[in-house]
This record gives C-alpha cells, sequence and structure tokens, in this order.
C-alpha cells in the first residue's frame, strides 16, 4: 500500500469535517421546513466513504443508496449543488427532481443516490459489467446498507458478479440497524461479510470507525478487483450517531451504546493523529475547521437562494 | 423550533441542555423536543454563546421555525434579526400551493405525440418470412452496426432462444455480446439497468412477461425514472422484449397482458408490434432509442409470415398508429395479435351487415397516436377496441377516456371495449377459448355501436 502522505492526512480529516458540517446543517435546513421529505444523515459514518475513496481512481464508478450526501461530498462534487438538491432548488444536481434520496453526477462517474433498498447493488454490478465490457481498467464501488444484506436481489448480483468475473468492490455499510430493527433482528447469521462465500467471493471485516483501518482494507480489495479475480467483499462496521431519517428519535437503541461509539469519533481519531504526528498544529486545525463551517454556510446560503425549478421543468427529462 | 417531521407544525419543549452563558460547538447538544411523534434531541449547528433562551421548559405548542434561542457572539448587536420570519415561511406556502394548482390544471398530454409520417415507399420482400425471424434479423442487424448493443436472458445463447427468436446470434456474435443468465429475473434485469446507464445498449429477452414482474421494480423504479430524477444526465438505452399474454393452455401464471401495466409508466415507451413487416421496423426504432423500451411480442405470432422491409436502415417510428383498413362506418382500435381477428371481423362485418370497418392498429401504445385515432372516430362516428388484456384500466379504457374528451360530439354511439374477461386465464381448452376475445365479441361490439340487433 503506498505510504500516507502528509497532505493526505489533511485530506481525509478535511473530508470528513466536511461531511459531518454539512449534515449538520442539513439537519437545520430541514428543521427550518427548507428541506422537505425524507432526509438521511451520515453522521458517525464519514470514515467509511473517505477511506474508500481515499483509493479511488476518477474513472472508477460509485453507487450507492439513499444515504448519500457524504459519498458525493468525498467523491470531490459541490457542496453548494448538493444542499440546493436537498432544498429541491435549480441548481441542485437534479435540478430539484430527485432531492436528498436520488443524486447523480455523470460526469463524476457517480450513479446514485438510489431510495429503493437493494437496487443499487444489481445495478453497481451492470456499471461493473460495462467497464469489463469496455475492456477498461477501471471498477465500481457498490455500497450496501446491512439492511439490503437480507433482499434478494443483493445475492441474485453477488451470484451474476462471481459467475462473469466483474469488476466490483461490494461495501457493506454495517451502521447496525436497518431504520429501527437491529441487524441481530433481521439477519440470520451476523457476519455478513461472508454472505458471499458460496459464491466463491471473498469478504472481511473492517473497523469502520477508524479511516486508517478502511484504507488499508479498501485498498487490498481494490487492487484484487481491478486485477480481474471478480468482486469482493468488505463489510465496514460503523454508526450511525443520528436516526434513520430525520423524523426518527431512535429510541430502539440506548443512549449508552451511542455515547460508546461517540468515544471512537472517526473525526477525533484521525485529528488525534494529526497532531500526534505533528502533521498539523492546533490552530492550523482550527482554521480547517472554520474554513469548513463557513464553506458549508455559504453552500446553505446559496442552496436556500436558488430558485425553484420553472414550472416548465416538470415535463422535462422523462424522455431524452 | 425545528421541524423534525415532514408533517410537524408545532412542537413542544421538553427541557432545556444549554443555559444562558454556556459556549456551544457545532453538533452539541441544546434542546429535547416533543413533536406529533416522539421526543428527540436537537443539536446546535453554529457556534458561539448562549444570548438568550426564548422559551422555558415545559412550553408547549411552539410553531414550527419560531426561534426558541440565541447563540451568537456576544460582542456583535442585533442576533435576534437573524431568525426567519414567519411571514417568509408563509410566502414560501403560497408559491407552493400556486405551483400545485397549476399542475392540476394541465392537460395530461405529458407525451407530445410526434406524428412523423411512415415511409409507405417501401422495398417489400419478394419471400415471405416469420415474425420470429424478422426479430431475429434486426437485431443481428443492429449488433453489426453497433458494438454496444448486447442480448441478455434465459437460454438465449446454447439453447437458441426458448421461441428461437435469437437463433445463431450466439455463432456470429460470441458470449461476450449473446450471454445466457441464470433464472434471476430481478437480478439481470437490475444488472443490465446498470449497463445501460453506463452507456451500452442491452437487448433483454424475458422468456414471458410474466416473469418481468420478478423484476418489475428495476423496471420502473430505475429503468423508467432515472433520467427524470437526475434532471437529465442518466439515460438508460434498453430494450425489454419477449412475449407477452396468452400461449396456448399455459394457464393463469403465463398468460398475462401486461400492455396497460407498462403503458401507465412515464420514462417507458411500449411497442406491440403485429406483423413480421412492423416488427421489424419497429424493434430497429426500439433498439436505437435513447430511453426503456417494452417490447411486447406474442407467442402465437412468431409464426405468423408475411413480406418485410430487407433494408438494415428501414424503420418505424415510435408513437405512429397504422391504419391497416380503411372504412367509413365505424373504427376498430387495436393492436399485436388482436389485429388479425380484428381483420377477419371486419371481412364478415362487411358481408354480413354490410358494414365498413376502419382499422388501427396501434403499434406503439406510449406515446399512444391519439391524432390517428380521433381522425378516424370523426369520420366513423363509432369506435369500439380490441384487446388481450383484463378490461379494468386497460388502453382501450384510457381510449375511450380520450375519445369523450376530445371527440366527444362526433360520437354517435358509447365506445365498446371488447377484452378479455376479467379473471385469471384458465387452463383448460374450452374456458380459455371463453376467456379470449373471439371474433364473434368483436362482431357483436360493432353491431352494438351501430344499432344492429
Amino acid at each position: 500500500m503506498k505510504k500516507l502522505q502528509k497532505a493526505d492526512y489533511i485530506k481525509m480529516y478535511s473530508f470528513m469535517l466536511k461531511i459531518r458540517r454539512f449534515e449538520e446543517r442539513a439537519a437545520q435546513l430541514y428543521g427550518m421546513g427548507k428541506i422537505g421529505g425524507f432526509c438521511h444523515l451520515y453522521i458517525g459514518q464519514e470514515a467509511v466513504v473517505v477511506g474508500i475513496l481515499m483509493t479511488i481512481d476518477k474513472n472508477d464508478s460509485v453507487v450507492t443508496t439513499y444515504r448519500d450526501h457524504g459519498h458525493m461530498i468525498a467523491r470531490g462534487l459541490d457542496p453548494k449543488r448538493i444542499m440546493a438538491e436537498l432544498t429541491g432548488r435549480e441548481d441542485g444536481y437534479s435540478a430539484g427532481k430527485g432531492g436528498s434520496m436520488h443524486m447523480f453526477s455523470k460526469e463524476n462517474n457517480f450513479y446514485g443516490g438510489h431510495g429503493i433498498v437493494g437496487a443499487q447493488v444489481p445495478i453497481g454490478t451492470g456499471i461493473a459489467f460495462t467497464h469489463k465490457y469496455n475492456g477498461e481498467n477501471n471498477i465500481c464501488r457498490t455500497y450496501i446498507g446491512d439492511g439490503a444484506m437480507n433482499n434478494g436481489q443483493v445475492f441474485e448480483a453477488f451470484n451474476l458478479a462471481a459467475l462473469w468475473k466483474l469488476p466490483v468492490l461490494y461495501i457493506i455499510e454495517n451502521n447496525k440497524y436497518g431504520m429501527g430493527t437491529s441487524v441481530d433482528r433481521a439477519a440470520a447469521g451476523l457476519d455478513l461479510y461472508k454472505r458471499g462465500e458460496a459464491f466463491g467471493i471473498p469478504g472481511e471485516k473492517v473497523d469502520g470507525m477508524n479511516v486508517f483501518s478502511v484504507i488499508e482494507a479498501a485498498d487490498k480489495a481494490g487492487k484484487y478487483v481491478r486485477e480481474g479475480n471478480g468482486p469482493y467483499i468488505i463489510e465496514v462496521q460503523t454508526y450511525r450517531y443520528r436516526g434513520h431519517s430525520m423524523s426518527d428519535p431512535a429510541k430502539y437503541r440506548t443512549k449508552e451504546e451511542l455515547d460508546n461509539y461517540k468515544q471512537t469519533d472517526p473525526i477525533e481519531i484521525v485529528k488525534a493523529e494529526i497532531l500526534k504526528k505533528k502533521i498539523a498544529t492546533n490552530d492550523e486545525i482550527e482554521k480547517i475547521n472554520k474554513d469548513t463551517l463557513e464553506e458549508i454556510k455559504n453552500a446553505a446560503e446559496f442552496a436556500i437562494n436558488s430558485p425553484f425549478p420553472k414550472d416548465s421543468e416538470l415535463y422535462t427529462d422523462v424522455y431524452l | 423550533m425545528p421541524a423534525l417531521s415532514p408533517t410537524m407544525t408545532e412542537g413542544n419543549l421538553s427541557k432545556w441542555l444549554i443555559k444562558k452563558g454556556d459556549t456551544v460547538k457545532a453538533g452539541d447538544l441544546i434542546a429535547e423536543i416533543e413533536t406529533d411523534k416522539a421526543t428527540m434531541e436537537v443539536e446546535a449547528v453554529d457556534e458561539g454563546v448562549v444570548l438568550d433562551l426564548l422559551f422555558k421548559e415545559g412550553e408547549a405548542n411552539i410553531p414550527v421555525n419560531k426561534a426558541i434561542a440565541i447563540i451568537g457572539d456576544p460582542n456583535e448587536k442585533d442576533q435576534v434579526k437573524k431568525e426567519t420570519p414567519a411571514e417568509k415561511v408563509i410566502e414560501e406556502k403560497k408559491i407552493q400551493t400556486n405551483i400545485e394548482k397549476k399542475i392540476e390544471n394541465k392537460k395530461d398530454d405529458i407525451i407530445d405525440t410526434p406524428s412523423p409520417k411512415i415511409d409507405q415507399d417501401t422495398i417489400l420482400s419478394s419471400e415471405e418470412i416469420t415474425m420470429r425471424q424478422a426479430l431475429r434479423d434486426t437485431m443481428a442487424e443492429e449488433m453489426r452496426k453497433d458494438n454496444k448493443v448486447f442480448i441478455l436472458g434465459e437460454e438465449v445463447a446454447e439453447y437458441q432462444g426458448a421461441y428461437k427468436v435469437t437463433q445463431d446470434l450466439l455463432q456470429e456474435f460470441g458470449k461476450e455480446r449473446v450471454l445466457d443468465t441464470p433464472i434471476s429475473e430481478h437480478g439481470f434485469t437490475g444488472l443490465a439497468v446498470g449497463a445501460a446507464f453506463k452507456g451500452l445498449r442491452p437487448i433483454l429477452e424475458f422468456m414471458t412477461f410474466n416473469f418481468s414482474m420478478q423484476a418489475i421494480d428495476q423496471i420502473i423504479n430505475s429503468a423508467a425514472k432515472t433520467l427524470y430524477m437526475s434532471g437529465g444526465q442518466i439515460n438508460c438505452p434498453i430494450v425489454f422484449r419477449g412475449p407477452n399474454g396468452a400461449a396456448a393452455q399455459v394457464a393463469a401464471q403465463h398468460s398475462q397482458d401486461f400492455s396497460s401495466w407498462y403503458s401507465q409508466v412515464p420514462g417507458l415507451k411500449v411497442i406491440a408490434p403485429s406483423t413480421p413487416y412492423n416488427a421489424k421496423g419497429l424493434l430497429r426504432s426500439a433498439i436505437s432509442d435513447p430511453n426503456p423500451v417494452i417490447f411486447l411480442e406474442n407467442e402465437i405470432l412468431y409464426g405468423l409470415k408475411g413480406p418485410v422491409n430487407n433494408d438494415v436502415n428501414f424503420s418505424i417510428p415510435i408513437g405512429k398508429a397504422n391504419i391497416e383498413k380503411e372504412g367509413k362506418d365505424l373504427t376498430i382500435v387495436t393492436y399485436s395479435i388482436m389485429l388479425q381477428k380484428s381483420k377477419e371481423a371486419a371481412l364478415r362485418l362487411k358481408e354480413e351487415y354490410n358494414l365498413d370497418a376502419e382499422i388501427i392498429d396501434l403499434q406503439t401504445l406510449r406515446p399512444l397516436d391519439t391524432e390517428t385515432i380521433l381522425n378516424s372516430v370523426k369520420k366513423t362516428n363509432r369506435l369500439i377496441t380490441v384487446e388481450e388484456s383484463w378490461p379494468f384500466g386497460s388502453v382501450g379504457s384510457e381510449i375511450a377516456n380520450i375519445v369523450q374528451r376530445d371527440a366527444f360530439d362526433y360520437l354517435d354511439s358509447p365506445v365498446i371495449k371488447v377484452n378479455s374477461a376479467n379473471v385469471p386465464m384458465p387452463y383448460s381448452l374450452s374456458l380459455e377459448k371463453l376467456y379470449l376475445p373471439q371474433i364473434d365479441d368483436i362482431m357483436n361490439a360493432a353491431k352494438k355501436v351501430s344499432y344492429i340487433k
């Protein structure tokens, strides 16, 4: 694995912080009625997507679930336009027609943002199929929530990916709850990473609160897939601090459980490492914090000032 | 007061977790709020000092968006002004309501029906071929032209197609482009949709459209809606094809007609060919189309022979009906296999009752060629629809709606629909015959709209 440079540490910290500040601001705008519908926050899970994306090639593809804001930020997309999609405005990535759960950026090889649990898994497998069909040396990273791991089409996709040796890296983000149902109440057998075994797909479990563990696993898995060995599964153990969506008070879990996870906060881990390794001073960190807060404030400002889509947009983009 | 659910309008302040003078950072918990659904904790988004708490613990029914605390820099004045004025929120709601009203007032013709003329200057082959071969040849021709076109489905390769529609394609194009799938519709449909998002042009064969129900979520939620949901970024150039409707005594689970199911969905185009000639022209248009197309074939028609146009660029535009036979006394609108029965009925109507029926073969179900239908009704003043699907909410139901709306004054009698029986398809030969629309049913409907006893 390539040794992490000083700039990599700063990049990781900045991206994770940006995701957190973005989500907090989204919660605020939701509270003000500026964001409607369903809104699923990524707070607590930042190390997963940032760790994975530290190993990505820009021509690789990504497809994920409806908990997608952080995935877009980590892909380098503009927080202004993401927030504008959340507020349903014309500057949003889907011109205000997709919303929080359905966002895409074809030019950045980001294929959604899918609202139906499990549906993104065959789709990501099909994008990987295309990479192979075209003879490209790229892979598709397909994210799966723990809830989707009991969904039939996921296993149909695993079978096809293994059968046709497709370059797809499946990343299970196990945040312990599918909405309000804990994994142990939904899944018979808790080792989700082993669920590809019957198809011959290797899998491993990773600590998703620690970005360095995620990077190490993602790097190894990415190489395996890129070398033409077929699919690979990483199960990342993570935790969402907030409820399933904005209206979920998360009464199905204890406060102690949440507090325990906050002790291993993914952003604090990176910060501690930066200070320990003297990559940046406390003051420099403070500057990043301030700049990030400012950037996200501006994104929110932009998103609530962007115009609503024109009425005529109702009838566009149904057919090409 | 934050809105913590889509339906919340006011909340109760259960508990403050901060006090005046505290310094808070983004992410710190500041209060517990009781909503219409639950009690939830609220976090600070901004940094600063708590300058004031505007409500006491236990205060109830605080409207959403009302300021409940002021956090800021104690050295700056005029902090209070930062709250969102209630009027502004009301103003936004007004805008929303106006938009909704406008939408309601808009006519429901979402698709602009294209009306290109069919090039009737056709070079017909001297030799007649089957529908099966017409479909096969067209796929092969398009695969030769464009490397991005490939076919996948159950038994399409080694077996040469469950109905031999893909015969010899494996031999010509190899296993990279002609792929046998496992019996796994949900998975391989989603895979094909993903491939289309990424720029390939899959032709996906369902062994029958009955099995597409296993995959209907991917067809509708993914293939049909993503162009819209992505603001026009991601299109899905895919053809879903295979036999639809009844075959011969294959009973309830293998005989359903899905024409109206798919025709209801914005984002899909739906085609139902009736002859080798239009199968060829329409399939070429379907494969070249940048949108998802449902191509409904019919097992009984696979063996139907007819002349075709052998030009490898010959196509029939999507969205254009064909006037199969001109007439002046009544209009019969039909599609797919019912075209044949309608033609036989028209012959008998002429012989036995001297009724001159005009027959319109829809060819495309979505977008519907309403212009051709309306022009015909304006001429004949009588309309029957003939189709194999169940009656409730069928394609004929929509046509009846459009005709009563746009040609009410031209009608001399109510529109009558001929459909299959409103029951699951029975197995027994005698009951199957009763279930399906027969020539006598078409004759009876035609007599009824003509007031002939």
